[in-house]
């Protein structure tokens, strides 16, 4: 279960909005525990798919260097990402697919026609051939 | 050359749970198939079925990107930190794309 709090859904739903009809995209920052992974803090980013921004997203590997400092200066994991689909479901692509780390939570998001819709988070299997959905337990709150 | 592998967070699962692996080799190919010599299940995630590094798996001896010296052939001197750094790409159905699950669920 990917614990999440209300505020975090509201910023990432607005990053959403704000960069559609881009794919917006950012770091989960939190703790991994055994049953429950919960996110702590957000790192909003910078698509840097320029050529291809309303179906694709990319985060260099130095902005992944940079959301791990952020995470450790606080004494958290980088535990995920969350990415916006543009007038799209929020189920994992095959180019998701083909793309994904594994042990990371992905939250993947709808905005259609600019209004964010429904979130969901997914975890890509060891086998790197299908997605385990997580549930996402939303709670009241504001961030730490 | 001894030389330390930092391994990402995601892969540490295979990898004994470790967060560095300390191997012998002399270049960063040697030292990348010496750890997947010892976690055989690490390579579907670091190389793509033919047998190239995935364009998603960065490799840095130091800190320095290995795309910008010699790649894999990127000699490794004695006490050299090579760390495997993820990117994240993605997308939405699309263009090339097709959706991964075909139903609704």
């Amino acid at each position: 279960m990917l614990v999440l709090k209300q505020q975090f859904i509201e910023q990432i739903r607005a990053h959403g909005a704000r960069d559609y009809p881009n794919e917006c995209c950012g770091a989960l920052l939190g703790h991994d525990e055994e049953a429950d992974r919960t996110v702590l803090g957000l790192v909003p980013l910078a698509n840097q798919r320029d050529d291809s921004p309303r179906n694709r997203f990319s985060i260099t590997s130095e902005d992944v260097r940079l959301a791990e400092k952020a995470a450790g200066a606080k004494g958290w994991e980088l535990i995920g990402w969350y990415h916006s689909h543009p007038d799209s479901p929020a189920r994992p692509s095959e180019f998701d697919r083909e793309h994904a780390w594994p042990w990371y939570s992905y939250i993947i998001f709808r905005v259609e026609h600019g209004e964010p819709r429904e979130m969901r988070s997914w975890r890509l299997d060891d086998s790197r051939t299908s997605y385990a959905e997580e549930g996402i337990e939303y709670i009241a709150g504001a961030p730490a | 050359m001894a030389v330390k592998v930092v391994i990402p967070t995601p892969l540490r699962q295979f990898a004994g749970k470790q967060e560095s692996v300390n191997l012998e080799a002399a270049t960063v190919g040697e030292a990348l198939n010496a750890l997947t010599s010892q976690f055989s299940d690490l390579k579907k995630h670091l190389y793509s079925d033919d047998g190239r590094l995935r364009s998603f798996v960065n490799v840095y001896v130091n800190d320095e990107d290995i795309r910008y010296l010699q790649k894999e052939k990127t000699a490794v001197q004695q006490g050299d930190t090579i760390s495997i750094v993820p990117s994240i790409a993605g997308g939405c159905v699309g263009g090339a794309g097709r959706l991964y699950f075909s139903a609704e669920n």
